[in-house]
């Protein structure tokens, strides 16, 4: 088994580089592009045409995806719940550090909800205030949320926090409510202007966002080329998140 | 029914009788209090948090429901598999299934983030969740009682008995699948996702809804000094040994399954060797206090006929039910996510460390309060319809 996973390991090591050598190149990725949001006209529905994603290279990432972790922070206003003890804070996104225990080998790495095809935060909800919309991305109906936190206990990627008291001088885009579960919603309020989510600006250079159902959009393209790991793929969720460098 | 007619009457409301009822609505109201202070301040003055999302309330919430379900099976036995001997148990039974579920559930909905919005989760139902399920499964788990109820004291209805029985009980069963099932599909977390915990809750429900039944049945005849005999106890006791033993066979074949998967043991390794309280807590809660001392007292022929030592080993198997419950839920969260096998790792968000849970006094008092709540219930339904048999002594019946 560990012998297996030692040679997976190697095998990642060395699609990283290829991947590092690839995107050193500037030949796939780029600064971030304003056309790979299309803002959505205000009259017009959801789409499930358009399926957004994030492809994210870890080795680009020089901090371990902390600036992401708090561009998130400052765009949802969370981590900073007055009488919450450090165990009850909301925390939509975190930098995890993973270290082998065969290899030895580190890496550090932004998790937050992976928008998953097959969301099991979905699957149990009783209201349905857990949601996918039509274009891929998983979140909370606030205004049906019971506060049951099913959810929490569904999510493998522990993505999901619950409002432990009032809250107060909240961001007017990103409402946060006592009793309700809360994550990550991939700056939807910003996706429908046209704009990218809040953590793919603070990491230009190592995200890359858009549209995964379109095969010519840039995120496509470089997966294609360089593929894009899912964090626990033997679950078989199809993740909107994805990682190079795992 | 059995050879000669039981006759029923209301259970009479003494002195005792007031003084048991104002403790068991005072309890109910520490339950009020507590989710009063909840709503108004938030979860954050309770001892769960974002990794230990379900805690103590939800183990005595959780409790009181599968013995509910297993509490209707006295009544089940008679009507539906025809054992006399039952039958004059039948409504005391229903009775306090009802009580049971609605101590449970009002804990349940009392816990919620959002108690205000109950009328959603009745309005809005996503039927991929088993969730949705079960709060149909309960409702109708209520109704059906109360019908079994009615056919059993209404002798004009008498004709509808098995009917009703035979569908309270198939509902009972499909509704404890559905309970075991809330931690069952639960995909990602490895001390929960199985198939036996299903059939595991219906063996747990039928003992622990048993042990409540005789230990209430009991006390309720001595507070009115209505006369039980060995025979109705006897029988009680033995089917009480085989709903412990089967709820132990069901919980090794679950860790033995578990031993077998690699990725599952990790956290199996924590449970039954390294966790310290859980681990403590399974060997000498679950396993020693709540199965084999039990096992123990029912089969030990020098305590034949003595009711005592059923009391205590109903007690017993109530406090292995429920330690059985905590170690599940609280245990099952303790240990952490796997997000990387066979990586250690590190977060702000205490990914890859074991939790700390420590159950706050509002834990307790909405936890207590349910139980308050369905023992008012149970006590106030006795005195208000003939739900008790005058007499149960060994000459009344006729063993089937």
């Amino acid at each position: 088994m560990s012998q297996i996973n030692a040679y997976r390991r190697k095998f990642m090591a060395a699609l990283s580089g290829i991947a590092a050598g690839g995107l050193a190149s500037g030949v796939i990725l780029r600064s971030v592009q304003a056309n790979d949001v299309p803002a959505k006209p205000v009259d017009q529905p959801v789409s499930n045409k358009v399926r957004w994603g994030m492809l994210i290279d870890i080795n680009r990432l020089t901090d371990g995806g902390a600036s992401m972790v708090e561009a998130c922070k400052r765009e949802h206003g969370w981590g900073n719940d007055p009488k919450a003890r450090p165990e009850q804070q909301a925390q939509w996104m975190r930098t995890v550090k993973v270290t082998d225990k065969l290899t030895k080998h580190s890496f550090t790495l932004p998790v937050m909800c992976q928008h998953c095809a097959e969301p099991p935060c979905v699957d149990v909800c009783p209201t349905g205030a857990s949601m996918k919309r039509a274009d891929g991305i998983v979140q909370v109906n606030k205004h049906i949320c019971i506060g049951c936190r099913y959810c929490m206990m569904a999510c493998p990627y522990k993505a999901r926090s619950f409002v432990h008291e009032n809250l107060t001088d909240q961001q007017p885009h990103s409402p946060r409510g006592i009793g309700t579960v809360e994550s990550c919603n991939l700056c939807v309020h910003r996706i429908d202007k046209g704009q990218l989510p809040a953590c793919v600006e603070a990491a230009p250079n190592a995200v890359i966002f858009g549209d995964l159902n379109d095969p010519n959009s840039r995120i496509s393209q470089a997966m294609k080329a360089l593929g894009g790991s899912q964090i626990r793929a033997d679950l078989g969720l199809n993740t909107g998140v994805r990682y190079l460098g795992l | 029914m059995s050879s000669k007619t039981i006759v029923y009457s209301e259970l009479r409301a003494s002195k005792a009788y007031y003084i048991l009822l104002s403790i068991c609505f005072a309890i109910a109201g520490l339950g009020a209090i507590s989710f009063f202070h909840l709503e108004h301040e938030g979860h954050y003055v309770t001892g769960m948090n974002n990794q230990i999302v379900w805690g103590l309330p939800h183990v005595f919430a959780i409790f009181l429901i599968v013995a509910a379900s297993g509490a209707l099976n006295i009544a089940s036995i008679g009507t539906v598999f025809s054992k006399t001997i039952y039958q004059p148990l039948g409504r005391l039974s229903a009775l306090l299934a009802i009580s049971l579920l609605i101590g449970g559930l009002a804990i349940l909905v009392l816990d919620l983030g959002h108690a205000d919005r109950l009328i959603i989760a009745m309005t809005y139902y996503n039927f991929k969740s088993i969730f949705a399920w079960n709060i149909i499964l309960y409702n109708g788990f209520l109704a059906l009682c109360i019908l079994y109820i009615w056919t059993m004291q209404d002798r004009k209805l008498k004709a509808f008995y098995p009917y009703a029985g035979f569908f309270a009980f198939s509902w009972r069963l499909i509704l404890t699948l559905g309970t075991g099932s809330i931690f069952g599909f639960l995909v990602s977390r490895a001390y929960y996702n199985s198939a036996v915990l299903a059939p595991l809750f219906i063996a747990l429900s039928f003992a622990l809804g048993l042990a409540v039944f005789i230990i209430l049945l009991f006390f309720t005849y001595r507070l009115d000094k209505r006369e039980l005999g060995d025979v109705v106890l006897n029988r009680l006791r033995y089917l009480l040994a085989i709903f412990v033993a089967a709820a132990m066979f069901l919980e090794l074949a679950r860790h033995l399954t578990a031993l077998y998967i690699a990725q599952r043991q990790g956290v199996e390794q924590f449970i039954l060797l390294d966790g310290g309280i859980y681990t403590l807590l399974f060997w000498v809660g679950q396993v020693l206090v709540g199965g084999l001392i039990p096992l123990s007292l029912i089969f030990c022929r020098a305590l034949k006929n003595n009711h005592w030592s059923l009391l205590l080993a109903s007690i017993l198997v109530i406090i292995g039910g429920f330690v059985q419950l905590y170690v599940l839920i609280v245990g099952g969260q303790v240990y952490p996510l796997e997000l990387f096998p066979n990586a250690e790792v590190q977060s702000s968000f205490f990914d890859g460390e074991i939790h700390a849970y420590a159950p706050s006094i509002w834990e307790w008092m909405l936890g207590l309060g349910g139980v308050g709540l369905a023992l008012a219930l149970f006590l106030c339904g006795m005195v208000a319809l003939r739900f008790l048999p005058k007499s149960l002594a060994d000459s009344e019946l006729v063993a089937h």
